[in-house]
C-alpha cells in the first residue's frame, strides 16, 4: 500500500466516524451552508459537531499549515481529502472569505505573529470576515477608491464608504481597501483589518431583485484603525489585492459554476418526461440542454488544466480572468436553463414546495456573477491587455 | 496525469512545431492545389514524415511503431491543423492503426508495420451518406466461398483513390464486422471528388468484392468494438487539428489586429474587437483542455474516454468555426480574397468539422449518454 493509499483509508476512517448522515445531504438553503463567526447559529447539532470535528483535525482548512488551524496536507493528499469528501457527499464545514480570500493572502504576505493570530481564528470558524472593496460608483473600477485613512501616528482614522459588501451586517471583522496617500493612485492604497464592531462603523443591507439581501452597504466614520492591523506594506495595498482577486475569481469560477456542473439534461429529464424515444420530450430544449452539457463538461476539463498549470506556475497569470469570464457566463447560461426546464413551477417565488422559490431567486442571483469580483467586460479588457496584447487596451 | 504536455511531450512539440512550419506551410497547401495535383498530398512529405517517425507514432513497438499515446498524436495533428498541411496521418496513422492495434491476428501483423515504415495509406470507409450515421451501416457482408462477398457505397473515404488498403466496415449476420480490402481488389472503385479545402475524398462503390476470410480484422460480428476505437481515435484527432485550425486563424486574426489601421488607429485598440478576440482565446482555451482530456482518457483506457471524445469534437467544432468565422470578418474584404490564407483556414475548419460526426452529431451524443 502507498502512503497516499493509507492516507486515503485513513482519511475514509476519519469521515465514517466523525461526519453526520445530516452533512451527507446536499444542501437545500441558506442555512445549510455553515458561515461560522462570533454571532453563528449552529441550523442543528450535526452542523456545531461537523464544524467542530474538521476544525480540531485541521480540516476546514487541510492545506494550510498546522502551525496556523491547518491539517498540513501536501497537494496530492488534499486530492485524496476532497475526493473522499465528494465519495460521501459531505457538506463543506466551513464556508469563508477567511479561508477563500483572506487566508491565501495572509499566508504570502501576513508576518509570522498575523498568520498565527488571525489563520487560527478563521480555520476554527470563529471569525466571520467580510471584504471592503467596492465603493459607490467605483464598481469595477477598484483602484478609484475613495475611502480615505487619515495617519495619526499610532493609528489611521477611517472615513468612506464601501458597497456591494457580502454579509457585511453579519460579519466579525473587515478587510478592507483604504486609500493612504492620495497622490499616488495605485501606491496609496493599505490593506487594513478591524473588527466591525469598532465604533463608527455602520452596515446597511441592500434589497436585490432576488428579493434577498446578501450584500450591503457599509459607512466609516471617524474608525480608529491601530497601525498594527495592515497586510504588507503601507501604501503597497494593491499587491495584496490584486493577488486576492486571483483568489476570489478562482472561486466565483469554480465555486459558483464549477461547484454544480453536472448533466443538465440528466437531472431535468427524470422531471420532464421522455418520449416513446426515451429522450427528454421537448426537442428544442433538450438540444439546448445537450449543447449547455457539452460546455460543461469542457470547462470542467479546463478547470483541471487550469489548476494543473497555476500549480505549477504554468498558468498565465492572467488566465484567472478567462476562467472568472467563462465560468460566469455558463453559469448565467445554466441557471437560465433551470428556468426554462421548471416551467410555471419555477416561477413561484414563496411557495412551501419550491422551498421559497429557490429556482427563481438563484436565478436571479447568477445575474451577479459576471458583475462581482469585476465584470465579465472588465475580464475580456484584461485579457485582451494582458494575454493577446493588443494595443491601447 | 497532469493536463499539460510533460517534459517529452514539450520536447516532442519542439521538434514538430517547427518542421512542419518549415516544410509544409500553408504554401504548400497552395502549391499542391493549384498544380490540381491527384493525390490529395505530397508523397515526399510523407517521406519526411517517416524519417521522423511520425506515421508509426500509435503504432505498438512489437509491430515497429513507437507505441505512442493520442496525447502525442495529438500535438503532431495540432501542428497539421496549424498549418493545413495535406496529410494521411489522421485516417493511417490515428484511425487505422487504432483499429488494427485494437483488433490484433493477421491484418494488424499485415498493416501495421507497413504504417510504421510509412508503405501503407490506409482510408476509412464508414459513411455512407452526406452525414455521419455510423449507426446505420447498410454495407453487406456476405459469406461466399472461403470469404465474403461485400456490396454498397461509402462516402467521404479520404485518400480512398491511393489507399494501399481500405478498412470497411459492414453488416454481417451477428453484428459489425470490419474488413481490410485491398487496393486491387476486384469490384472495387473509388471516385475521388476535390472538396471546399482542396482536400480529396472518394465515393467508394463496392460492388460484389470478394475478400478472404483472413481480411476479417478481428472477429466477424465483433467489429462492433473496433469501429468504436477507429471512431474515437480519429475524432480526438481530428478535434485535435481543428484546435490547430482554430489556433492558427485566431494568431493569423489577432497579428492583423495588431497591424491594420483605419480611422487613424489600429483595429485593435477598439474595444468591439478586443472583446470578440478575447471571447475567441476563452473559448479556444476551453476547446484545446477538452481535447487533452480526451487524448488522456484515451491513453488511459478510461470508461470515461467516450463522453469526452463528442464533447471533444463537439467543443473543438464550435471554437474553431468561431476562430475561422471572425478570422475572415475582422480581416474585412482581404479576408474574403483568394491571396490571404484565412479563407483557406475557414474551408478546413469546415472540412474537419464535417468529418466523424459534425458538432450536432456529438452533442446528441452527448445527450444520449446522459440518459435524454
Amino acid at each position: 500500500m502507498s502512503d497516499l493509499d493509507a492516507f486515503r483509508a485513513e482519511v475514509r476512517g476519519w469521515l465514517e466516524a466523525n461526519c453526520p448522515a445530516e452533512m451527507r445531504e446536499p444542501i437545500r438553503e441558506e442555512g445549510d451552508v455553515c458561515w461560522g463567526g462570533r454571532n453563528w447559529v449552529f441550523k442543528n447539532d450535526a452542523q456545531k459537531r461537523w464544524l467542530e470535528a474538521c476544525a480540531a483535525k485541521g480540516y476546514t482548512v487541510p492545506d494550510w499549515p498546522k502551525a496556523y488551524g491547518g491539517a498540513g496536507l501536501t497537494p496530492e493528499q488534499t486530492k485524496v481529502f476532497k475526493q473522499e469528501m465528494k465519495r460521501i457527499h459531505a457538506r463543506s464545514p466551513l464556508d469563508s472569505f477567511g479561508i477563500w480570500m483572506l487566508g491565501p493572502a495572509l499566508l504570502q504576505f501576513g508576518t509570522e505573529e498575523q498568520k498565527v493570530q488571525y489563520l487560527n481564528p478563521i480555520a476554527r470558524g470563529e471569525i466571520r470576515w467580510c471584504q471592503g472593496y467596492s465603493e459607490p460608483g467605483s464598481g469595477s473600477d477598484l483602484v478609484s477608491l475613495q475611502t480615505f485613512g487619515e495617519d495619526k501616528g499610532d493609528h489611521w482614522v477611517v472615513n468612506g464608504s464601501k458597497i456591494w459588501t457580502s454579509y457585511a451586517d453579519q460579519a466579525d471583522w473587515i478587510f478592507c481597501l483604504v486609500r493612504t496617500d492620495k497622490a499616488n493612485k495605485y501606491q496609496g492604497i493599505t490593506f487594513m483589518l478591524f473588527d466591525m464592531a469598532s465604533p463608527g462603523v455602520t452596515t446597511k443591507p441592500i434589497l436585490l431583485i432576488s428579493g434577498n439581501s446578501p450584500f450591503c452597504e457599509t459607512f466609516f466614520d471617524d474608525v480608529e484603525v491601530p497601525k498594527t492591523q495592515y497586510i504588507g506594506e503601507i501604501n503597497r495595498g494593491w499587491d495584496v489585492a490584486k493577488y486576492l482577486l486571483g483568489h476570489e475569481r478562482e472561486m466565483i469560477s469554480g465555486g459558483g459554476a464549477g461547484g454544480d456542473m453536472v448533466s443538465i439534461g440528466g437531472a431535468f429529464a427524470k422531471a420532464f418526461g421522455k418520449n416513446a424515444a426515451g429522450e427528454l420530450d421537448d426537442p428544442i430544449l433538450r438540444a439546448e440542454m445537450a449543447a449547455f452539457d457539452v460546455d460543461v463538461f469542457a470547462y470542467r476539463a479546463m478547470g483541471e488544466r487550469f489548476m494543473d498549470m497555476w500549480k505549477t506556475g504554468r498558468a498565465h497569470p492572467a488566465s484567472s480572468n478567462m476562467m472568472k469570464y467563462v465560468g460566469t457566463e455558463l453559469n448565467k447560461r445554466r441557471h437560465e436553463l433551470v428556468m426554462s426546464g421548471g416551467g410555471s413551477e419555477a416561477l413561484e417565488w414563496d411557495s412551501e414546495e419550491t422551498k421559497g422559490g429557490a429556482r427563481a431567486r438563484g436565478w436571479l442571483r447568477t445575474k451577479a456573477n459576471s458583475i462581482e469580483g469585476g465584470t465579465s467586460e472588465v475580464m475580456l479588457n484584461v485579457i485582451a491587455k494582458r494575454i493577446l496584447d493588443l494595443p491601447g487596451a | 496525469m497532469p493536463l499539460y504536455h510533460n517534459d517529452d511531450q514539450a520536447m516532442l512539440k519542439d521538434s514538430v512545431a517547427p518542421f512542419v512550419a518549415e516544410q509544409a506551410p500553408v504554401s504548400h497547401l497552395r502549391k499542391l492545389r493549384d498544380s490540381a495535383d491527384a493525390t490529395g498530398f505530397s508523397r515526399d512529405l510523407w517521406t519526411q514524415f517517416t524519417e521522423m517517425g511520425l506515421p508509426g507514432m500509435l503504432v505498438p513497438e512489437a509491430h515497429g511503431g513507437l507505441g505512442m499515446g493520442h496525447m502525442e498524436a495529438g500535438i503532431v495533428l495540432e501542428e497539421i491543423g496549424r498549418n493545413l498541411t495535406p496529410s494521411p496521418f489522421l485516417a493511417t496513422s490515428v484511425g487505422a492503426v487504432a483499429a488494427l492495434a485494437k483488433a490484433g491476428g493477421t491484418q494488424a501483423g499485415r498493416w501495421l508495420p507497413a504504417i510504421a515504415s510509412g508503405e501503407a495509406i490506409i482510408a476509412l470507409a464508414i459513411d455512407e451518406g452526406a452525414k455521419h450515421r455510423p449507426d446505420r451501416i447498410a454495407t453487406t457482408a456476405t459469406r461466399a466461398g472461403n470469404g465474403f462477398r461485400l456490396d454498397g457505397k461509402k462516402s467521404f473515404v479520404l485518400h480512398g483513390h491511393v489507399a494501399d488498403m481500405s478498412i470497411v466496415a459492414a453488416k454481417t449476420d451477428g453484428g459489425i464486422t470490419l474488413f481490410a480490402v485491398p487496393k486491387d481488389a476486384k469490384g472495387l472503385t473509388a471516385d475521388p471528388r476535390r472538396l471546399v479545402d482542396s482536400s480529396l475524398a472518394s465515393h467508394v462503390i463496392l460492388d460484389g468484392v470478394e475478400v478472404d476470410a483472413d481480411a476479417v480484422i478481428g472477429e466477424v460480428d465483433a467489429g462492433g468494438d473496433i469501429l468504436d476505437a477507429l471512431l474515437a481515435a480519429t475524432r480526438t484527432g481530428a478535434a485535435a487539428e481543428m484546435v490547430g485550425v482554430g489556433q492558427g486563424a485566431m494568431d493569423m486574426t489577432v497579428t492583423y489586429l495588431k497591424e491594420r489601421k483605419q480611422f487613424g488607429k489600429l483595429i485593435g485598440e477598439f474595444q468591439g474587437l478586443q472583446h470578440r478576440a478575447a471571447h475567441l482565446y476563452g473559448e479556444m482555451e476551453v476547446a484545446r483542455a477538452t481535447v487533452m482530456k480526451a487524448q488522456q482518457l484515451l491513453d488511459e483506457g478510461s470508461e470515461g474516454a467516450k463522453l469526452m471524445v463528442s464533447v471533444a469534437k463537439a467543443k473543438a467544432g464550435r471554437a474553431a468555426n468561431l476562430a475561422v468565422r471572425e478570422g475572415v470578418q475582422m480581416h474585412g474584404g482581404i479576408g474574403m480574397t483568394d491571396e490571404y490564407d484565412i479563407g483557406l483556414y475557414m474551408k478546413r475548419d469546415r472540412a474537419l468539422a464535417e468529418y466523424m460526426g459534425d458538432v450536432h452529431y456529438h452533442i446528441d451524443q452527448v445527450a444520449r449518454m446522459n440518459g435524454y
